[in-house]
Formats: structure tokens, sequence, C-alpha cells
């Protein structure tokens, strides 16, 4: 983790119509950060993941991902983050071989990178055999952990990933969170939603959001401490337990 | 006679190239809170199915309430209260009117069985004007309940009811499991979280069609087959990477603030000279410490 | 550039994938060609006229054999009198009767002048001015015949009589079909979108798991459906018969009995389509393209079905609203009772039965 700011908000808002669904969201994240945003369904999470992502334009408040403003370079933004969410990732229609291409090409890689770096990721996620299936066949699982392969697969600063864990068995699990680390490590910020507790841990930071509003920002052990918990699940239940706002 | 019984239950699909469920038997008591655990295709929902008459299975034999699954379907259907995996209610009905349809597709009314649902209705009840469509995940949830409850039903079978929904619905959600248990209800829940097992009396661990194990959350732990440990340093990445290349460690799992091993050689000692190759591999300041494993722990046994 | 190639590529992978595409890329424009070529003639061949001979000499005889030389008459019978013209007509089978005065030789050749009558059935405006006119010619080609031979010149007069729809008017012919068209299309539309709606959603789950008969479930899906189709064809009738000039010649309890009936057939359709697919995206194309052609092609309004070749015949049967067409026709056009079109409603009655036992049995009770 770097001190470089990959991520700047200032007071980032969204309304819809008298609904504010995000209220003046500030905070940084660093480069090579693994940084954890948690909150209830309806907290916000995902309006303020879709504005980081340029997918959508923010109400009032600035900010600035991978140095880009939110406002004016939104396409710039693009290509340079990665996005994995639950709901789409792959094409089941397609084969492996056949999104990892189709990805790649749309990401502007040569042909030989394409190549290169094709062949190195169907090795290290052990796909050699199912190489030429359709995705659609493949255990959720794989398809998970092949969903995020792709969305770096371009090197990008930031990856964006909402709940990529849903539903994996634990083994799974771990496994993408080992490609997680290796991302990080290569330099790549992570910023991801879960549900899971233990998965925050894993978080150099978390933040919290409730009713539309940050309401804690620390690493783990600190926030631990702030509220006399042993787990992140009982930090979770101590700040959303107060939600008035649960999706209604 | 227990209230639910399968035996050697198969079910494939695709003109069987997926085997959804393979050569499953288990029984659930009257009034037990069973929990049938595991992740997204192990065939939690298969299983339902059968039991609940949806699926006919391709091989094996299944009884609810006494009643045969494939002869006997129109019994089960009767007594049996059910909760899909996704919200199934309509969407475009307010929250009363899906209770009232649900009652009367059932032959009873929401007085008869009132206060069966009492206690979850009240907490959706300020809204019950409201379309279905526009409650919160957790809403839905505990309004989705109140509809398979509606007519008091011997046994419920609730297919991943908390999947999606956030932490404090979720504890909810099981404090009104085991208050519907004290009605003496046989319930059965399938869930992917591991940490909702313990919350049940007796649990199946699946994994691909096929059951690894079945006991009581206490006994499962007990059967874990080697002394758990949970280590933790500042670099908890790289002690993860350099756990693996340690000889005597035998397993080890990231678990959030602390990582889960065991060792090949287990005495005394093993600890100690873990935390010596540590240090000289520049982790300073490690804690380690023995614990009791958690199901996902017996669970990740059981997978290898 | 490079990035927009890639994109192609992957949606012709898509495409290729998925048979259903596939189908509807290729199968269905050969599917119309074919179909529309052949439905699509402008000749009329093989009509069936009637001959009502009061004269029975020479030169009626001339004309007649005339007549049946030609391919685009087939003479069903020679009768004798009036009544029995009518007769034919309400059979819905004769398009044509010619009638010939008994002194019509006679007449010729020492008046020079001849009336012949030509009635034809108008309920079809366009087959009837088609006929009529090849029924002249014939009769001028005869008359030329006479002139050659003739000291002065000879004139037989074509008396036409459009019977059923003596101001020719386009609307018969299509605001029938209009009314089988929607009927149909609305009907197995909506009920098979409304099935596999519930299917979609998950609540078909729980009703399968509860004592409410899962019949009982079709039937009250039917329902509405049924009673907001009798209303729009209620609309349609009110519009076509004020603003259309649609005759309404015959009994409503009959008309709405046959309509009934073909909204039935169209509710068992609707169901039959809702077990085959679980997305209401299917549901729709299957519904719409698999009503909208076959009830263009074959119901009778757009291409009359006796110029199709046989096998398009034949498969016209089968299709309900041809029935329809023929007793809407009957009773609205022409004004006819049960009498007449009681063949076609036991027709259309045991399709009716028959598709809503089939789609009854295959009702599925479990989710596979």
């Amino acid at each position: 983790m770097t001190n470089e700011v990959v991520i700047k908000t200032d007071k980032l808002t969204k309304r819809f119509g008298d609904f504010i669904a995000t209220n003046e969201i500030t905070f940084d994240v660093y480069a090579g950060e693994i940084f954890g945003f948690l909150g209830a369904n309806g907290a916000g999470k995902t309006t303020a993941m879709k504005m980081l992502c340029g997918l959508s334009t923010p109400s009032s408040g600035n900010a600035a991902i991978a140095g880009f403003d939110i406002y004016k370079q939104s396409e710039s933004i693009k290509k340079n983050i990665g996005y994995m969410s639950q709901k789409f990732s792959l094409y089941e229609d397609l084969t492996v071989i056949e999104n990892i291409n189709f990805f790649g090409g749309i990401y502007g890689m040569s042909d030989k990178q394409l190549n290169e770096k094709r062949e190195n990721l169907i090795e290290t996620l052990g796909l050699k055999n199912e190489a030429k299936k359709l995705v659609g066949s493949l255990p959720l699982g794989w398809k998970q952990k092949l969903a995020f392969s792709v969305a770096i697969f371009h090197e990008p600063k930031i990856v964006f990933l909402d709940e990529p864990t849903g539903g994996v068995d634990p083994v799974t699990r771990r496994q993408f969170w080992d490609l997680i680390y290796a991302a990080s490590d290569r330099g790549i910020t992570i910023f991801v939603t879960t549900h899971y507790m233990d998965e925050a841990e894993y978080c150099n930071r978390v933040t919290m959001m409730v009713d539309g509003v940050i309401k804690a920002l620390d690493t783990p052990t600190k926030l631990k401490e702030q509220f006399s918990a042993t787990t992140m699940d009982e930090v979770f239940f101590e700040l959303a337990r107060g939600a008035k706002r649960k999706a209604d | 006679m227990a209230d639910v019984v399968l035996k050697n239950i198969r079910k494939t699909y695709n003109k069987n190239s997926l085997v959804a469920v393979d050569d499953v038997s288990f029984e659930v008591e009257k009034g037990e809170l069973f929990g049938l655990i595991g992740p997204d295709g192990a065939g939690k929902t298969s299983i339902f199915r059968v039991l609940t008459t949806l699926l006919l299975p391709d091989g094996g034999t299944a009884s609810v309430n006494g009643f045969d699954v494939v002869k006997d379907y129109k019994n089960i259907r009767q007594h049996v209260g059910y909760m899909p995996g996704k919200f199934s209610l309509y969407q475009d009905l307010s929250v009363e009117e899906n209770l009232n349809f649900f009652a009367t597709v059932f032959n009873t009314t929401i007085e008869a069985n009132y206060d069966l649902i009492k206690d979850i209705y009240v907490q959706i009840e300020p809204f019950k004007d409201r379309r279905a469509g526009k409650l919160s995940g957790g809403m839905k949830q505990k309004l989705a309940l109140c509809c398979a409850l509606i007519h008091r039903p011997t046994v419920l079978f609730l297919d991943e009811p908390t999947t999606g929904v956030d932490t404090v619905s979720r504890k909810e959600f099981w404090e009104m499991l085991k208050r519907l248990k004290q009605q003496g209800i046989t319930i059965l829940v399938s869930t992917p979280y591991m940490d909702e097992a313990t919350l049940c009396e007796r649990i199946a661990l699946i994994q691909n069609g096929k059951i690894m194990s079945i006991d009581t959350p206490p006994n499962i732990i007990k059967e874990f087959p080697q002394k758990l440990y949970a280590i933790k340093a500042k670099n908890m990445s790289g002690l993860l990477n350099d756990l693996r290349t340690i000889k005597n460690v035998n397993s080890v799992n990231a678990f959030g603030e602390y990582h889960h091993i065991t060792f090949q050689q287990e005495d005394e000692t093993a600890p100690h000279h873990l935390l010596a190759e540590l240090e000289a591999k520049q982790h300073f300041n490690t804690e380690i410490k023995p614990i009791t494993p958690t199901i996902e722990d017996c669970f990740i046994k059981l997978m290898n | 550039m490079k990035q927009f190639l890639t994109f192609v590529r992957k949606e012709f992978y898509h495409v290729f994938r998925d048979p259903k595409t596939l189908l509807l890329l290729f199968g269905m424009p050969i599917a119309q060609i074919i179909l529309f070529g052949f439905a699509l003639t402008n000749e009329i061949k093989n009509s069936n006229i009637v001959i009502c001979d009061y004269a029975n000499d020479i030169a009626s005889q001339r004309i007649i054999d005339k007549i049946e030389a030609s391919k685009s008459f087939d003479i069903k019978k020679t009768i004798l009198s009036h009544q029995e013209i009518e007769a034919a007509f309400k059979t819905g089978k004769v398009k044509l009767v010619i009638v010939f005065p008994t002194n019509f030789n006679n007449e010729l050749l020492h008046l020079n002048k001849a009336q012949v009558q030509i009635i034809a059935d108008a309920s079809d405006p366009n087959t009837a001015s088609t006929l009529t006119s090849y029924a002249s010619n014939i009769i001028m080609d005869y008359q030329k015949e006479l002139m050659k031979n003739a000291s002065a010149p000879l004139r037989i007069n074509t008396d036409v009589r459009m019977i059923y729809n003596p101001e020719l008017k386009g609307a018969t012919n299509f605001v029938p079909g209009v009314m089988a068209l929607v009927l149909l299309l609305v009907c197995v539309l909506m009920t098979s979108v409304s099935i596999v709606k519930e299917k979609e959603t998950g609540t078909m789950e729980i009703l399968l798991v509860s004592p409410f008969n899962p019949i009982l479930v079709i039937i009250s899906k039917a329902v509405p459906y049924f009673f907001l189709s009798l209303v729009n064809l209620t609309l349609i009738l009110v519009l076509s018969v004020t603003l259309m000039d649609m005759p309404m010649n015959g009994s409503y309890l009959l008309l709405y009995l046959a309509s009934a009936l073909l909204i039935l057939t169209a509710l068992a359709l609707g169901l039959l389509i809702s077990n085959s697919t679980d997305s209401q995206q299917s549901a729709m194309l299957i519904s719409l393209m698999g009503m909208l052609m076959p009830t263009m092609l074959f119901t009778g309004f757009m291409f009359p079905l006796e110029n199709m070749p046989m096998p398009l015949q034949y498969i016209a049967n089968a299709i309900p609203s041809k029935w329809y067409y023929i007793i809407v026709k009957s009773v609205m056009i022409k004004g006819l009772g049960i009498a007449s079109v009681w063949k076609e409603l036991l027709i259309l009655t045991g399709m009716t039965l028959f598709l809503l036992v089939v789609s009854i049995k295959k009702f599925k009770i479990r989710l596979a």
C-alpha cells in the first residue's frame, strides 16, 4: 500500500427525486489497498459504486478516480478500471478462450500480449482442460475466479468487485481471495463489497454505509477496538442496528 | 416415524449429464430445526423440490409426514409450507392482499392461524398496504414466511431464506425460526452461510450432490480429526504464503482476523517451533492459540 | 477498430449458438417466401359455379360448353329453379350462378338481343368482381362468334347482381378476418404470458405446493381474458358496423356463440404454449409467430383459400379461425342461421374441445 491516492471523493451525493441515496460521502482510497465497502442492502453501496465506476452521474460533490474527474472524464475512468459483479461477469454461451479474447480485445490489447497473458491465465487458474468449454457449463466457483481474472486482465489501476463470492463454497472463496491478494501485491487497488464479515477482515481498511452516510472508516482492528467487539460481525451489527432505512 | 425421510434420492438434469443429487439419505424428526448447509450448486434446492413434490426423483424414495412424495403428493401439498429460493410472492399485490390470497388458497383465513404469525406479522403490519415489490429484502422475507405459515403447516421448507439479506435481518429471521420451533413445527432450512449452521439442531453438510456429514453441530465439531490453531501476525497475506511453505503445517485457511492451521506432527512443541520458523521469515509478534473448530472448518476438511 | 471487430465477432458467436435466433433469422423468411409465393395467386381457378338453364337450347349450351372448358370455372350443378339458386349460395361453396332465360336462342335470332343474368356471391367482393368479369368475357366471346355469321349486330346483355354485398364493400372481407385475428392473437398471447409469468416469478411453485387444484389456477387466468375478449369483440362489432358499414344481418347469439368457441380455443392454445416454455419472452415470441402467420395465411381473408394448392388447403382445415371466418361471414353478411353453419360450428366445437383436453392433460403439476 502506498500513499498515492487513487480514489478521492468529496461530498459525493446522489439524489433520486426527494430520496438521497448517498449523502455527501467523503473518503480516500490508496493505491494497492484492499478497500472494503460494507453496508446493508439499500444503504447506498451500489449507488456509490456505480458513481465511482462512471456508470452514474453524481448529483453533487466531486471525485477523482485514477486521477480522472468523475464528471468530465468518465470515459477515461472506464478505461482504467475493472468491474465484476455477481449478476454479470462473463458470456455463458462463449467458451473460456473466447471470453478472454473478447475482453482482451475490448481493452485494446495487442495480439501478442493477448496470447501470452491468456495462456498464463489459463495455466494459473488450472483451466487447461476447460479452455474450450462454454463458460455456462463451468461450476460457479470457477466462473467467479475466471471473471475476476478477466476483470483485471488489462492490469487496471482499480478493480471494483460487487459481492464477488456470494453463494460460493468455502474453499473457492478462499482461492478467490488468494487471487485478490495477488492482485493487490501487484499494485492493483481492490474496491470490494461483501456480505461475509470475515472477508471484511481481509481488507486493509473498511467503511460502512448506513442510510446513505459513511458511519465508519478505519482498519478492522481499530474498528473492533472502537466498538469493543471481537469480530467484524459485531461491529456491523452495532452500526446497522440503528439503521432506519433498509431499502424501504 | 420421522417427519421427513429420504432414502437414496437421486436427481439428474440434462438427460443424466448433470447429477445434482447423488444418493442422498437422511431423516428429520418431528419438531426438529434441521439445516441443509452447502454452497450454490450443492443440490439443496433440488432436494427441497423433491420433498415438496415439485420434482420427481430419478432414483430413491422420500416421504413427508408418512406420505410418499411421488404417489401421495396431493396429501403432502395440503400440509407443508414452502418458501422458495427467490422471493415469489405477487409483487403488484399489497402485503395484506398477498396474505389474504394465500390464506384462501390454503382454505383458511388470516384470523384462524393468526397466533402463529403474529410475532412476525407485527413487524410488517405498518406496511400492509404497500405493494410487495416495494418492500426491503428483510421485509419480503418476513412476508414470505407468514404466507408459508398461514395454514399452520406441519412441516416447513425454507430454501435459502437468508440469502442476499443483510446480517441484522438474518439474525432476526433465525430468532423467528427458533420461536416457531417451539410451536412444534418441523423446519428444514437450507443455507450457504456456515455460521447459521450452529443455530440448527441438526445439520447435513452437502457438496456436489453428496452428503458429507449429518449430525448435531457440536458432534460434527467433535469429529474434526485434528487440533486446530488460530494464528495471526502483522502481515496476514505474507503469513498465509509462508505458512503454505512450512513443512509441518498440514492445512492453512484464511479465516478473517486469524488463519486456521493444523499440524502434520501434533505435539506440544509444534506451535513453538512454528513461531521460531516464522520469526526467521521476519514475522514478529505472531500470536497462536488453540481454538474449537467452526462448522466452516469442518466443511473445508470434509471437502478435501 | 480492432475493438469494434472484437465485438462483431462476439455477436456472431451469440447468434450461431442460439437455435431460436437461427430459426427466426433463416427459418421464418424461407417459410414466408414459400407460403406467400404459393398462396398469393391472382388467378382464380376452378371456382364452383351453378348454371340455371331455363332455355336449354343451342345458344345456352354453347355458352355452357365454353364455361366448362374454362379453367376458371367448375360447373357443380345445373338447376332449374330460382329457389335452388338461394340454396346453392347458402352452402357457401358456390361463387357464381348464371341464369339463362327461357327463350334465349330465339330472342337472339329474332330480336337480336337477349339477357343473361350473372349472380355473384359478393361476400368476398374481389373474387366476385373477378369471376363476374371472367363470365362476362366468355359471354362476349360467344357474342363475337355469333356476330361473324350474323347480318345485324347482336347483343347479349349481362345483368349482374351482387348478392349479400351489393355495394361491394371491402370491409365484409376484412372485418371477419380481423375479428378472428384479434380474438386469437390477444387471447393466446395474454394467456400464455400470464401463466409463464407465474413460472418466471416463482409464484407458480408456491401455488403448486398447496391444496389448490392447479387446473383452477389456469381457469382463473382464463376467465378475465374470456370476458375481456367478448368486450373486445363488441367493440370491433360496434366500430365496424357503424364506421365501416359492415352488415349484420344474422343472429347476434350465434355470432357470440361462435366467438366464445374461438376464444376458448385460443385460451387452450395459450395454455399449451405456456407448458413448453419458462420465459415470458419466449411465450410472447411463440404466441405471435406461431399464431400470426397461420392465421393470416389460412383464415381466408387475405388470400382466398380456394386459390391455394391442395396441400395448403388441407392445412387450412386445421386452423380454427378458418371455420370461424366462414361462420362469421355467413351470419353477418348472408344473415344465415344455425341450419347453414352447423357443420362449421360442429368442427369448431370439436377443435376447441380437443385442444382444451390436450392442454389440460399436458399441464405440468410439477416443475419438470
